[in-house]
């Protein structure tokens, strides 16, 4: 009896090992999709990438890029046909555009006016920083209260 | 007093910011699409599946194109907004049923009424994607030539039909 469970255990396992598909009988082709695909948001759930997204319009789109891959389409006609349809906003990596100089220019500029603040701030105490002129009098006062010190211990 | 002033003017213009941001939607995408010709398409018709509906037959027209599906909680909003818009015969309604099953948008169309002109399926959803549909409902205004002028991401309101819609209409008719 417990060899047949057994049997029965080994021969399901690649039974099991079949149920997952791949998702594109083309390995290149399903390599390039997914080349492009985490580049591309998916306009559904925003901060997700076409190829993270499960929304439906996500699997529509991955179908009409896997198409256009078909058809041997480039990277940036398949691009260039989301972004006439759906706007820069499509892409993870905007394009520098008088519209979009801010994102790309802003941190820069911050760190700029953050360097600048720094480099004043730290001048203007370097001038408060001055130096105490000792007088000799005042030198010897010192070295005397220091032989003393040295005595009592 | 010289020493909180630049903090706290940071401070005021970084809240200016944020709360900028807090009214802006970003569910609002602005589609490149607007001034530019409509997608052609000839997509089935809902009622008569034999017959064809495509923009072409409409060009000398202003019109609204419609995406909507029975599944759609919005559409359910806006629903009443296009019954009245079609009543009131100021600007012709088309539908694009929107990767709809045929049954429930056919029930859909007889509970609520129907106030389209003219109904076509778009089952695959790729009339939608050449219209950069990324949630119904959208509604797009286009003019005589052909030319989306508007568009409408979300349900329409009373207040966006008369504010917006009508008026661009009405001048959209007179050119």
């Amino acid at each position: 009896m417990i060899w047949v469970v057994l049997s029965l255990l080994f021969l399901s396992g690649p039974v099991w090992a079949g149920e997952a598909k791949p998702l594109a009988d083309d390995p290149v082709a399903e390599a390039r999709l997914k080349h492009l695909a985490v580049e591309l948001r998916c306009l559904v759930c925003q901060n997700q990438t076409l190829a993270d997204s499960n929304a439906p319009l996500a699997e529509d789109l991955r179908r009409e890029v896997r198409d256009m891959i078909a058809k041997d389409m480039s990277d940036k006609e398949i691009i260039e046909f989301l972004t006439s349809r759906y706007g820069d906003f499509v892409l993870y990596r905007p394009p520098v555009k008088a519209t979009t100089a801010l994102l790309w220019v802003g941190p820069f500029v911050l760190l700029a006016i953050g360097a600048t603040v720094l480099v004043i701030t730290l001048r203007r105490r370097a001038h408060k920083v001055v130096d105490v002129v000792v007088t000799d009098e005042e030198h010897r006062k010192v070295e005397q209260l220091l032989a003393e010190g040295g005595k009592r211990s | 007093m010289n020493r909180f002033l630049l903090p706290l003017s940071i401070f005021v213009v970084v809240v200016g910011f944020l709360g900028i941001g807090l009214t802006l939607n970003p569910r609002e995408i602005p589609s490149p699409l607007v001034g530019k010709a409509a997608p052609e398409f000839s997509q089935p018709q809902l009622y008569d599946q034999e017959k064809i509906f495509s923009p072409n037959d409409l060009k000398g027209k202003v019109w609204l194109l419609n995406f909507w599906a029975s599944w759609c909680n919005g559409c359910k909003t806006e629903h009443p907004v296009l019954m009245d818009l079609a009543k009131s015969g100021q600007v012709p309604i088309y539908g694009m049923d929107y990767k709809d099953q045929r049954e429930e948008a056919l029930t859909w169309l007889q509970r609520g009424g129907n106030p389209y002109s003219l109904v076509g399926v778009d089952e695959a959803g790729r009339v939608g994607i050449n219209f950069g549909v990324y949630g119904v409902p959208e509604t797009y205004v286009i003019d005589k030539q052909g030319v989306i002028r508007y568009k409408q991401i979300g349900p329409l309101d009373p207040d966006t039909v008369a504010k917006k819609i009508i008026p661009l209409v009405k001048q959209l008719e007179l050119q």
